[in-house]
């Protein structure tokens, strides 16, 4: 194990009811790089996600064997509280979902609830928003509906919200899926950005995004990591025929 | 070539006498409802509006109720219907809650919805005796406002869990997700994100619930109701008229039946008025709890 990496998998197996959809997955997420999981629809690279920050948990009838280690800790030991987790471990969604809130407080809600003193929020949503180079969009009408700005607006606006709690790893499933090119292309240059402070994991059905904005790349195929390995390096000469076919789109 | 355009011509003109005589019907059903609902309201008020006045709706009955106003049933059916909405929300609302958001789904569960649905099919006048048995022999608390609010909660409770249950479903997963994700609590999430953004339709089904507390009587003649008080009540372990039972009572039980009638109409229509005015303040709240909703 390299010293630098944030989450370590060790044989994590995960099932819906009587179904397996993730098999036998050991692997490592190097702090403050991009890690891209690509696949077919179906091939568990959500699920896998979603394991990091215990989301799964809220889905009856599923079940985790094998350890998810964050920073050297069990997520899945008994005595630990998702709750923790989450607030360590943030989480972007495929489909923008602000809170029909204020833009402002859709900000503050978690930092508030968990104990950020009122004088320190202001700030805190200055820096959060301009972090997701959303803040010159957005200064002047704080107090409006998030619900009226636009797709990639509210992307970024959730993306604020998760920085807000200033988590050390920022999840991100299919973020961009929902959004136009521009947008898009925005949501890119802030994840180029976000990696100085940020571990990121992404989920994404873009080959070229993954190409272009991930340092490190898994290819998953029917529930088991086919292939892990540098970005350069899997959608150069990747070393299995699979993750070939499936980046030149021959099936998939 | 011509048979066949002949045939064709035919087929449309089948198609739409068929789909005419199908739209006819559907607005007949739906006009009859209207005429129903239109018909019943205008025999109360045609029959009821004489015997309004000033007096009427700010004096207690006199001369053995057949002269006089009708202040106390006013009050009472006020109180009894604002005590029930107090007993039954919080109730309808938690066991929602715990139904939709807490509990695993499972037998229990089905049984438990399955209780509710039976509650929900319950007569009314089991509640009342129900009501008589448990609250005011039982727990000692007389017949009162405080036995007959009870009463009148626990029936509107189905009618509540049921509209809640909706509502909660209605709120979108993605809000709870995007809460949890936020290292938000189980709790903090339903209470600050989910039922803030389900109050507006729980208050729609609640609505349902004001009526009928409103308008029931079997419940509240064992329990809260009284024949005649002038007095107004003092405390929730006072008796009260109300108007429901006040219109049975004039009906069927005065001693001048046939004279009382316009009394009885009028009765009839205040209380048409009470429960419409308690609806329309449940309708401006939810206006308003609406404002800031869009998803």
């Amino acid at each position: 194990m390299a010293a630098n990496d944030i989450i370590r998998i060790h044989r994590v197996n995960f099932y819906y009811g009587a179904v397996r959809a993730l098999t036998d997955i050991s692997m490592q997420f190097e702090k403050n790089k991009v890690t891209a999981l690509i696949g077919p629809s179906g091939c568990g690279k959500s699920t896998l996600l979603r394991l990091l920050n215990r989301m799964n948990d809220l889905i009856d009838g599923t079940r985790v064997e094998g350890e998810i280690l964050f920073e050297g800790r069990n997520i899945y030991a008994p005595q630990v509280d998702p709750v923790e987790i989450r607030r360590k471990i943030g989480m972007v969604f495929q489909k923008p979902n602000p809170f029909p809130k204020t833009i402002y407080n859709n900000i503050t809600y978690g930092p508030r609830l968990n104990g950020v003193s009122a004088a320190d929020l202001p700030g805190l949503v200055e820096q959060s928003l301009r972090q997701a180079v959303l803040w010159d969009e957005v200064k002047d009408i704080l107090d409006k509906s998030a619900m009226n700005l636009s797709g990639g607006q509210q992307q970024r606006l959730c993306i604020a919200r998760a920085l807000a709690m200033k988590p050390d790893v920022l999840l991100m499933d299919e973020p961009t899926s929902a959004l136009d090119p521009i947008s898009t292309a925005k949501i890119e240059e802030l994840v180029e950005e976000l990696k100085r402070h940020y571990t990121i994991i992404i989920v994404t059905h873009n080959m070229q995004q993954a190409a272009r904005i991930s340092d490190q790349t898994a290819f998953f195929y029917l529930g088991n990591l086919i292939e892990y390995n540098k970005t350069e390096k899997i959608f150069t000469k990747p070393d299995v025929k699979q993750t070939e076919d499936y980046i030149t789109g021959r099936f998939g | 070539m011509k048979t066949s355009e002949a045939a064709g011509v035919r087929l449309m003109r089948r198609r739409y006498l068929k789909q005419t005589i199908f739209f006819t019907l559907v607005r007949a059903s739906a006009l009859l409802i209207v005429l129903a609902l239109g018909g019943v309201l205008f025999h109360i008020f045609y029959h009821g509006i004489s015997a309004i006045s000033w007096e009427f709706i700010t004096r207690p009955p006199t001369d053995s109720m057949t002269k006089g106003g009708i202040l106390p049933a006013i009050l009472g059916t006020i109180y009894l219907t604002v005590g029930a909405i107090a007993v039954g929300l919080p109730l309808g609302i938690a066991s929602a809650i715990y139904l939709t958001e807490y509990a695993k789904q499972g037998r229990v569960i089905r049984l438990i919805k399955v209780g509710i649905n039976c509650l929900a099919g319950v007569p009314s006048v089991v509640f009342g005796l129900f009501g008589l048995g448990f609250f005011v022999i039982f727990l000692g608390f007389g017949s009162s406002i405080l036995s007959g609010s009870l009463t009148l909660g626990f029936l509107i409770l189905p009618t509540i869990i049921g509209a809640a249950e909706e509502a909660l479903k209605g709120v979108p997963q993605t809000f709870r997700e995007a809460s949890l994700s936020l290292g938000v609590s189980k709790w903090q999430t339903i209470y600050r994100i989910v039922l803030p953004n389900a109050l507006p339709g729980i208050l729609t089904g609640s609505i349902l619930g004001i009526g009928r507390a409103a308008g029931e009587t079997a419940p509240i003649m064992f329990t809260a109701a009284a024949y005649f008080t002038a007095k107004l009540p003092g405390s929730i372990f006072d008796e009260v008229m109300a108007l429901p039972y006040h219109i049975y009572v004039l009906a069927t039980a005065g001693t001048h039946i046939e004279a009382t009638r316009p009394i009885q109409f009028g009765t009839v229509l205040v209380l048409v008025a009470v429960v419409l005015g308690i609806d329309l303040v449940a309708i401006v709240i939810r206006g308003y709890m609406r404002r800031n909703k869009r998803w």
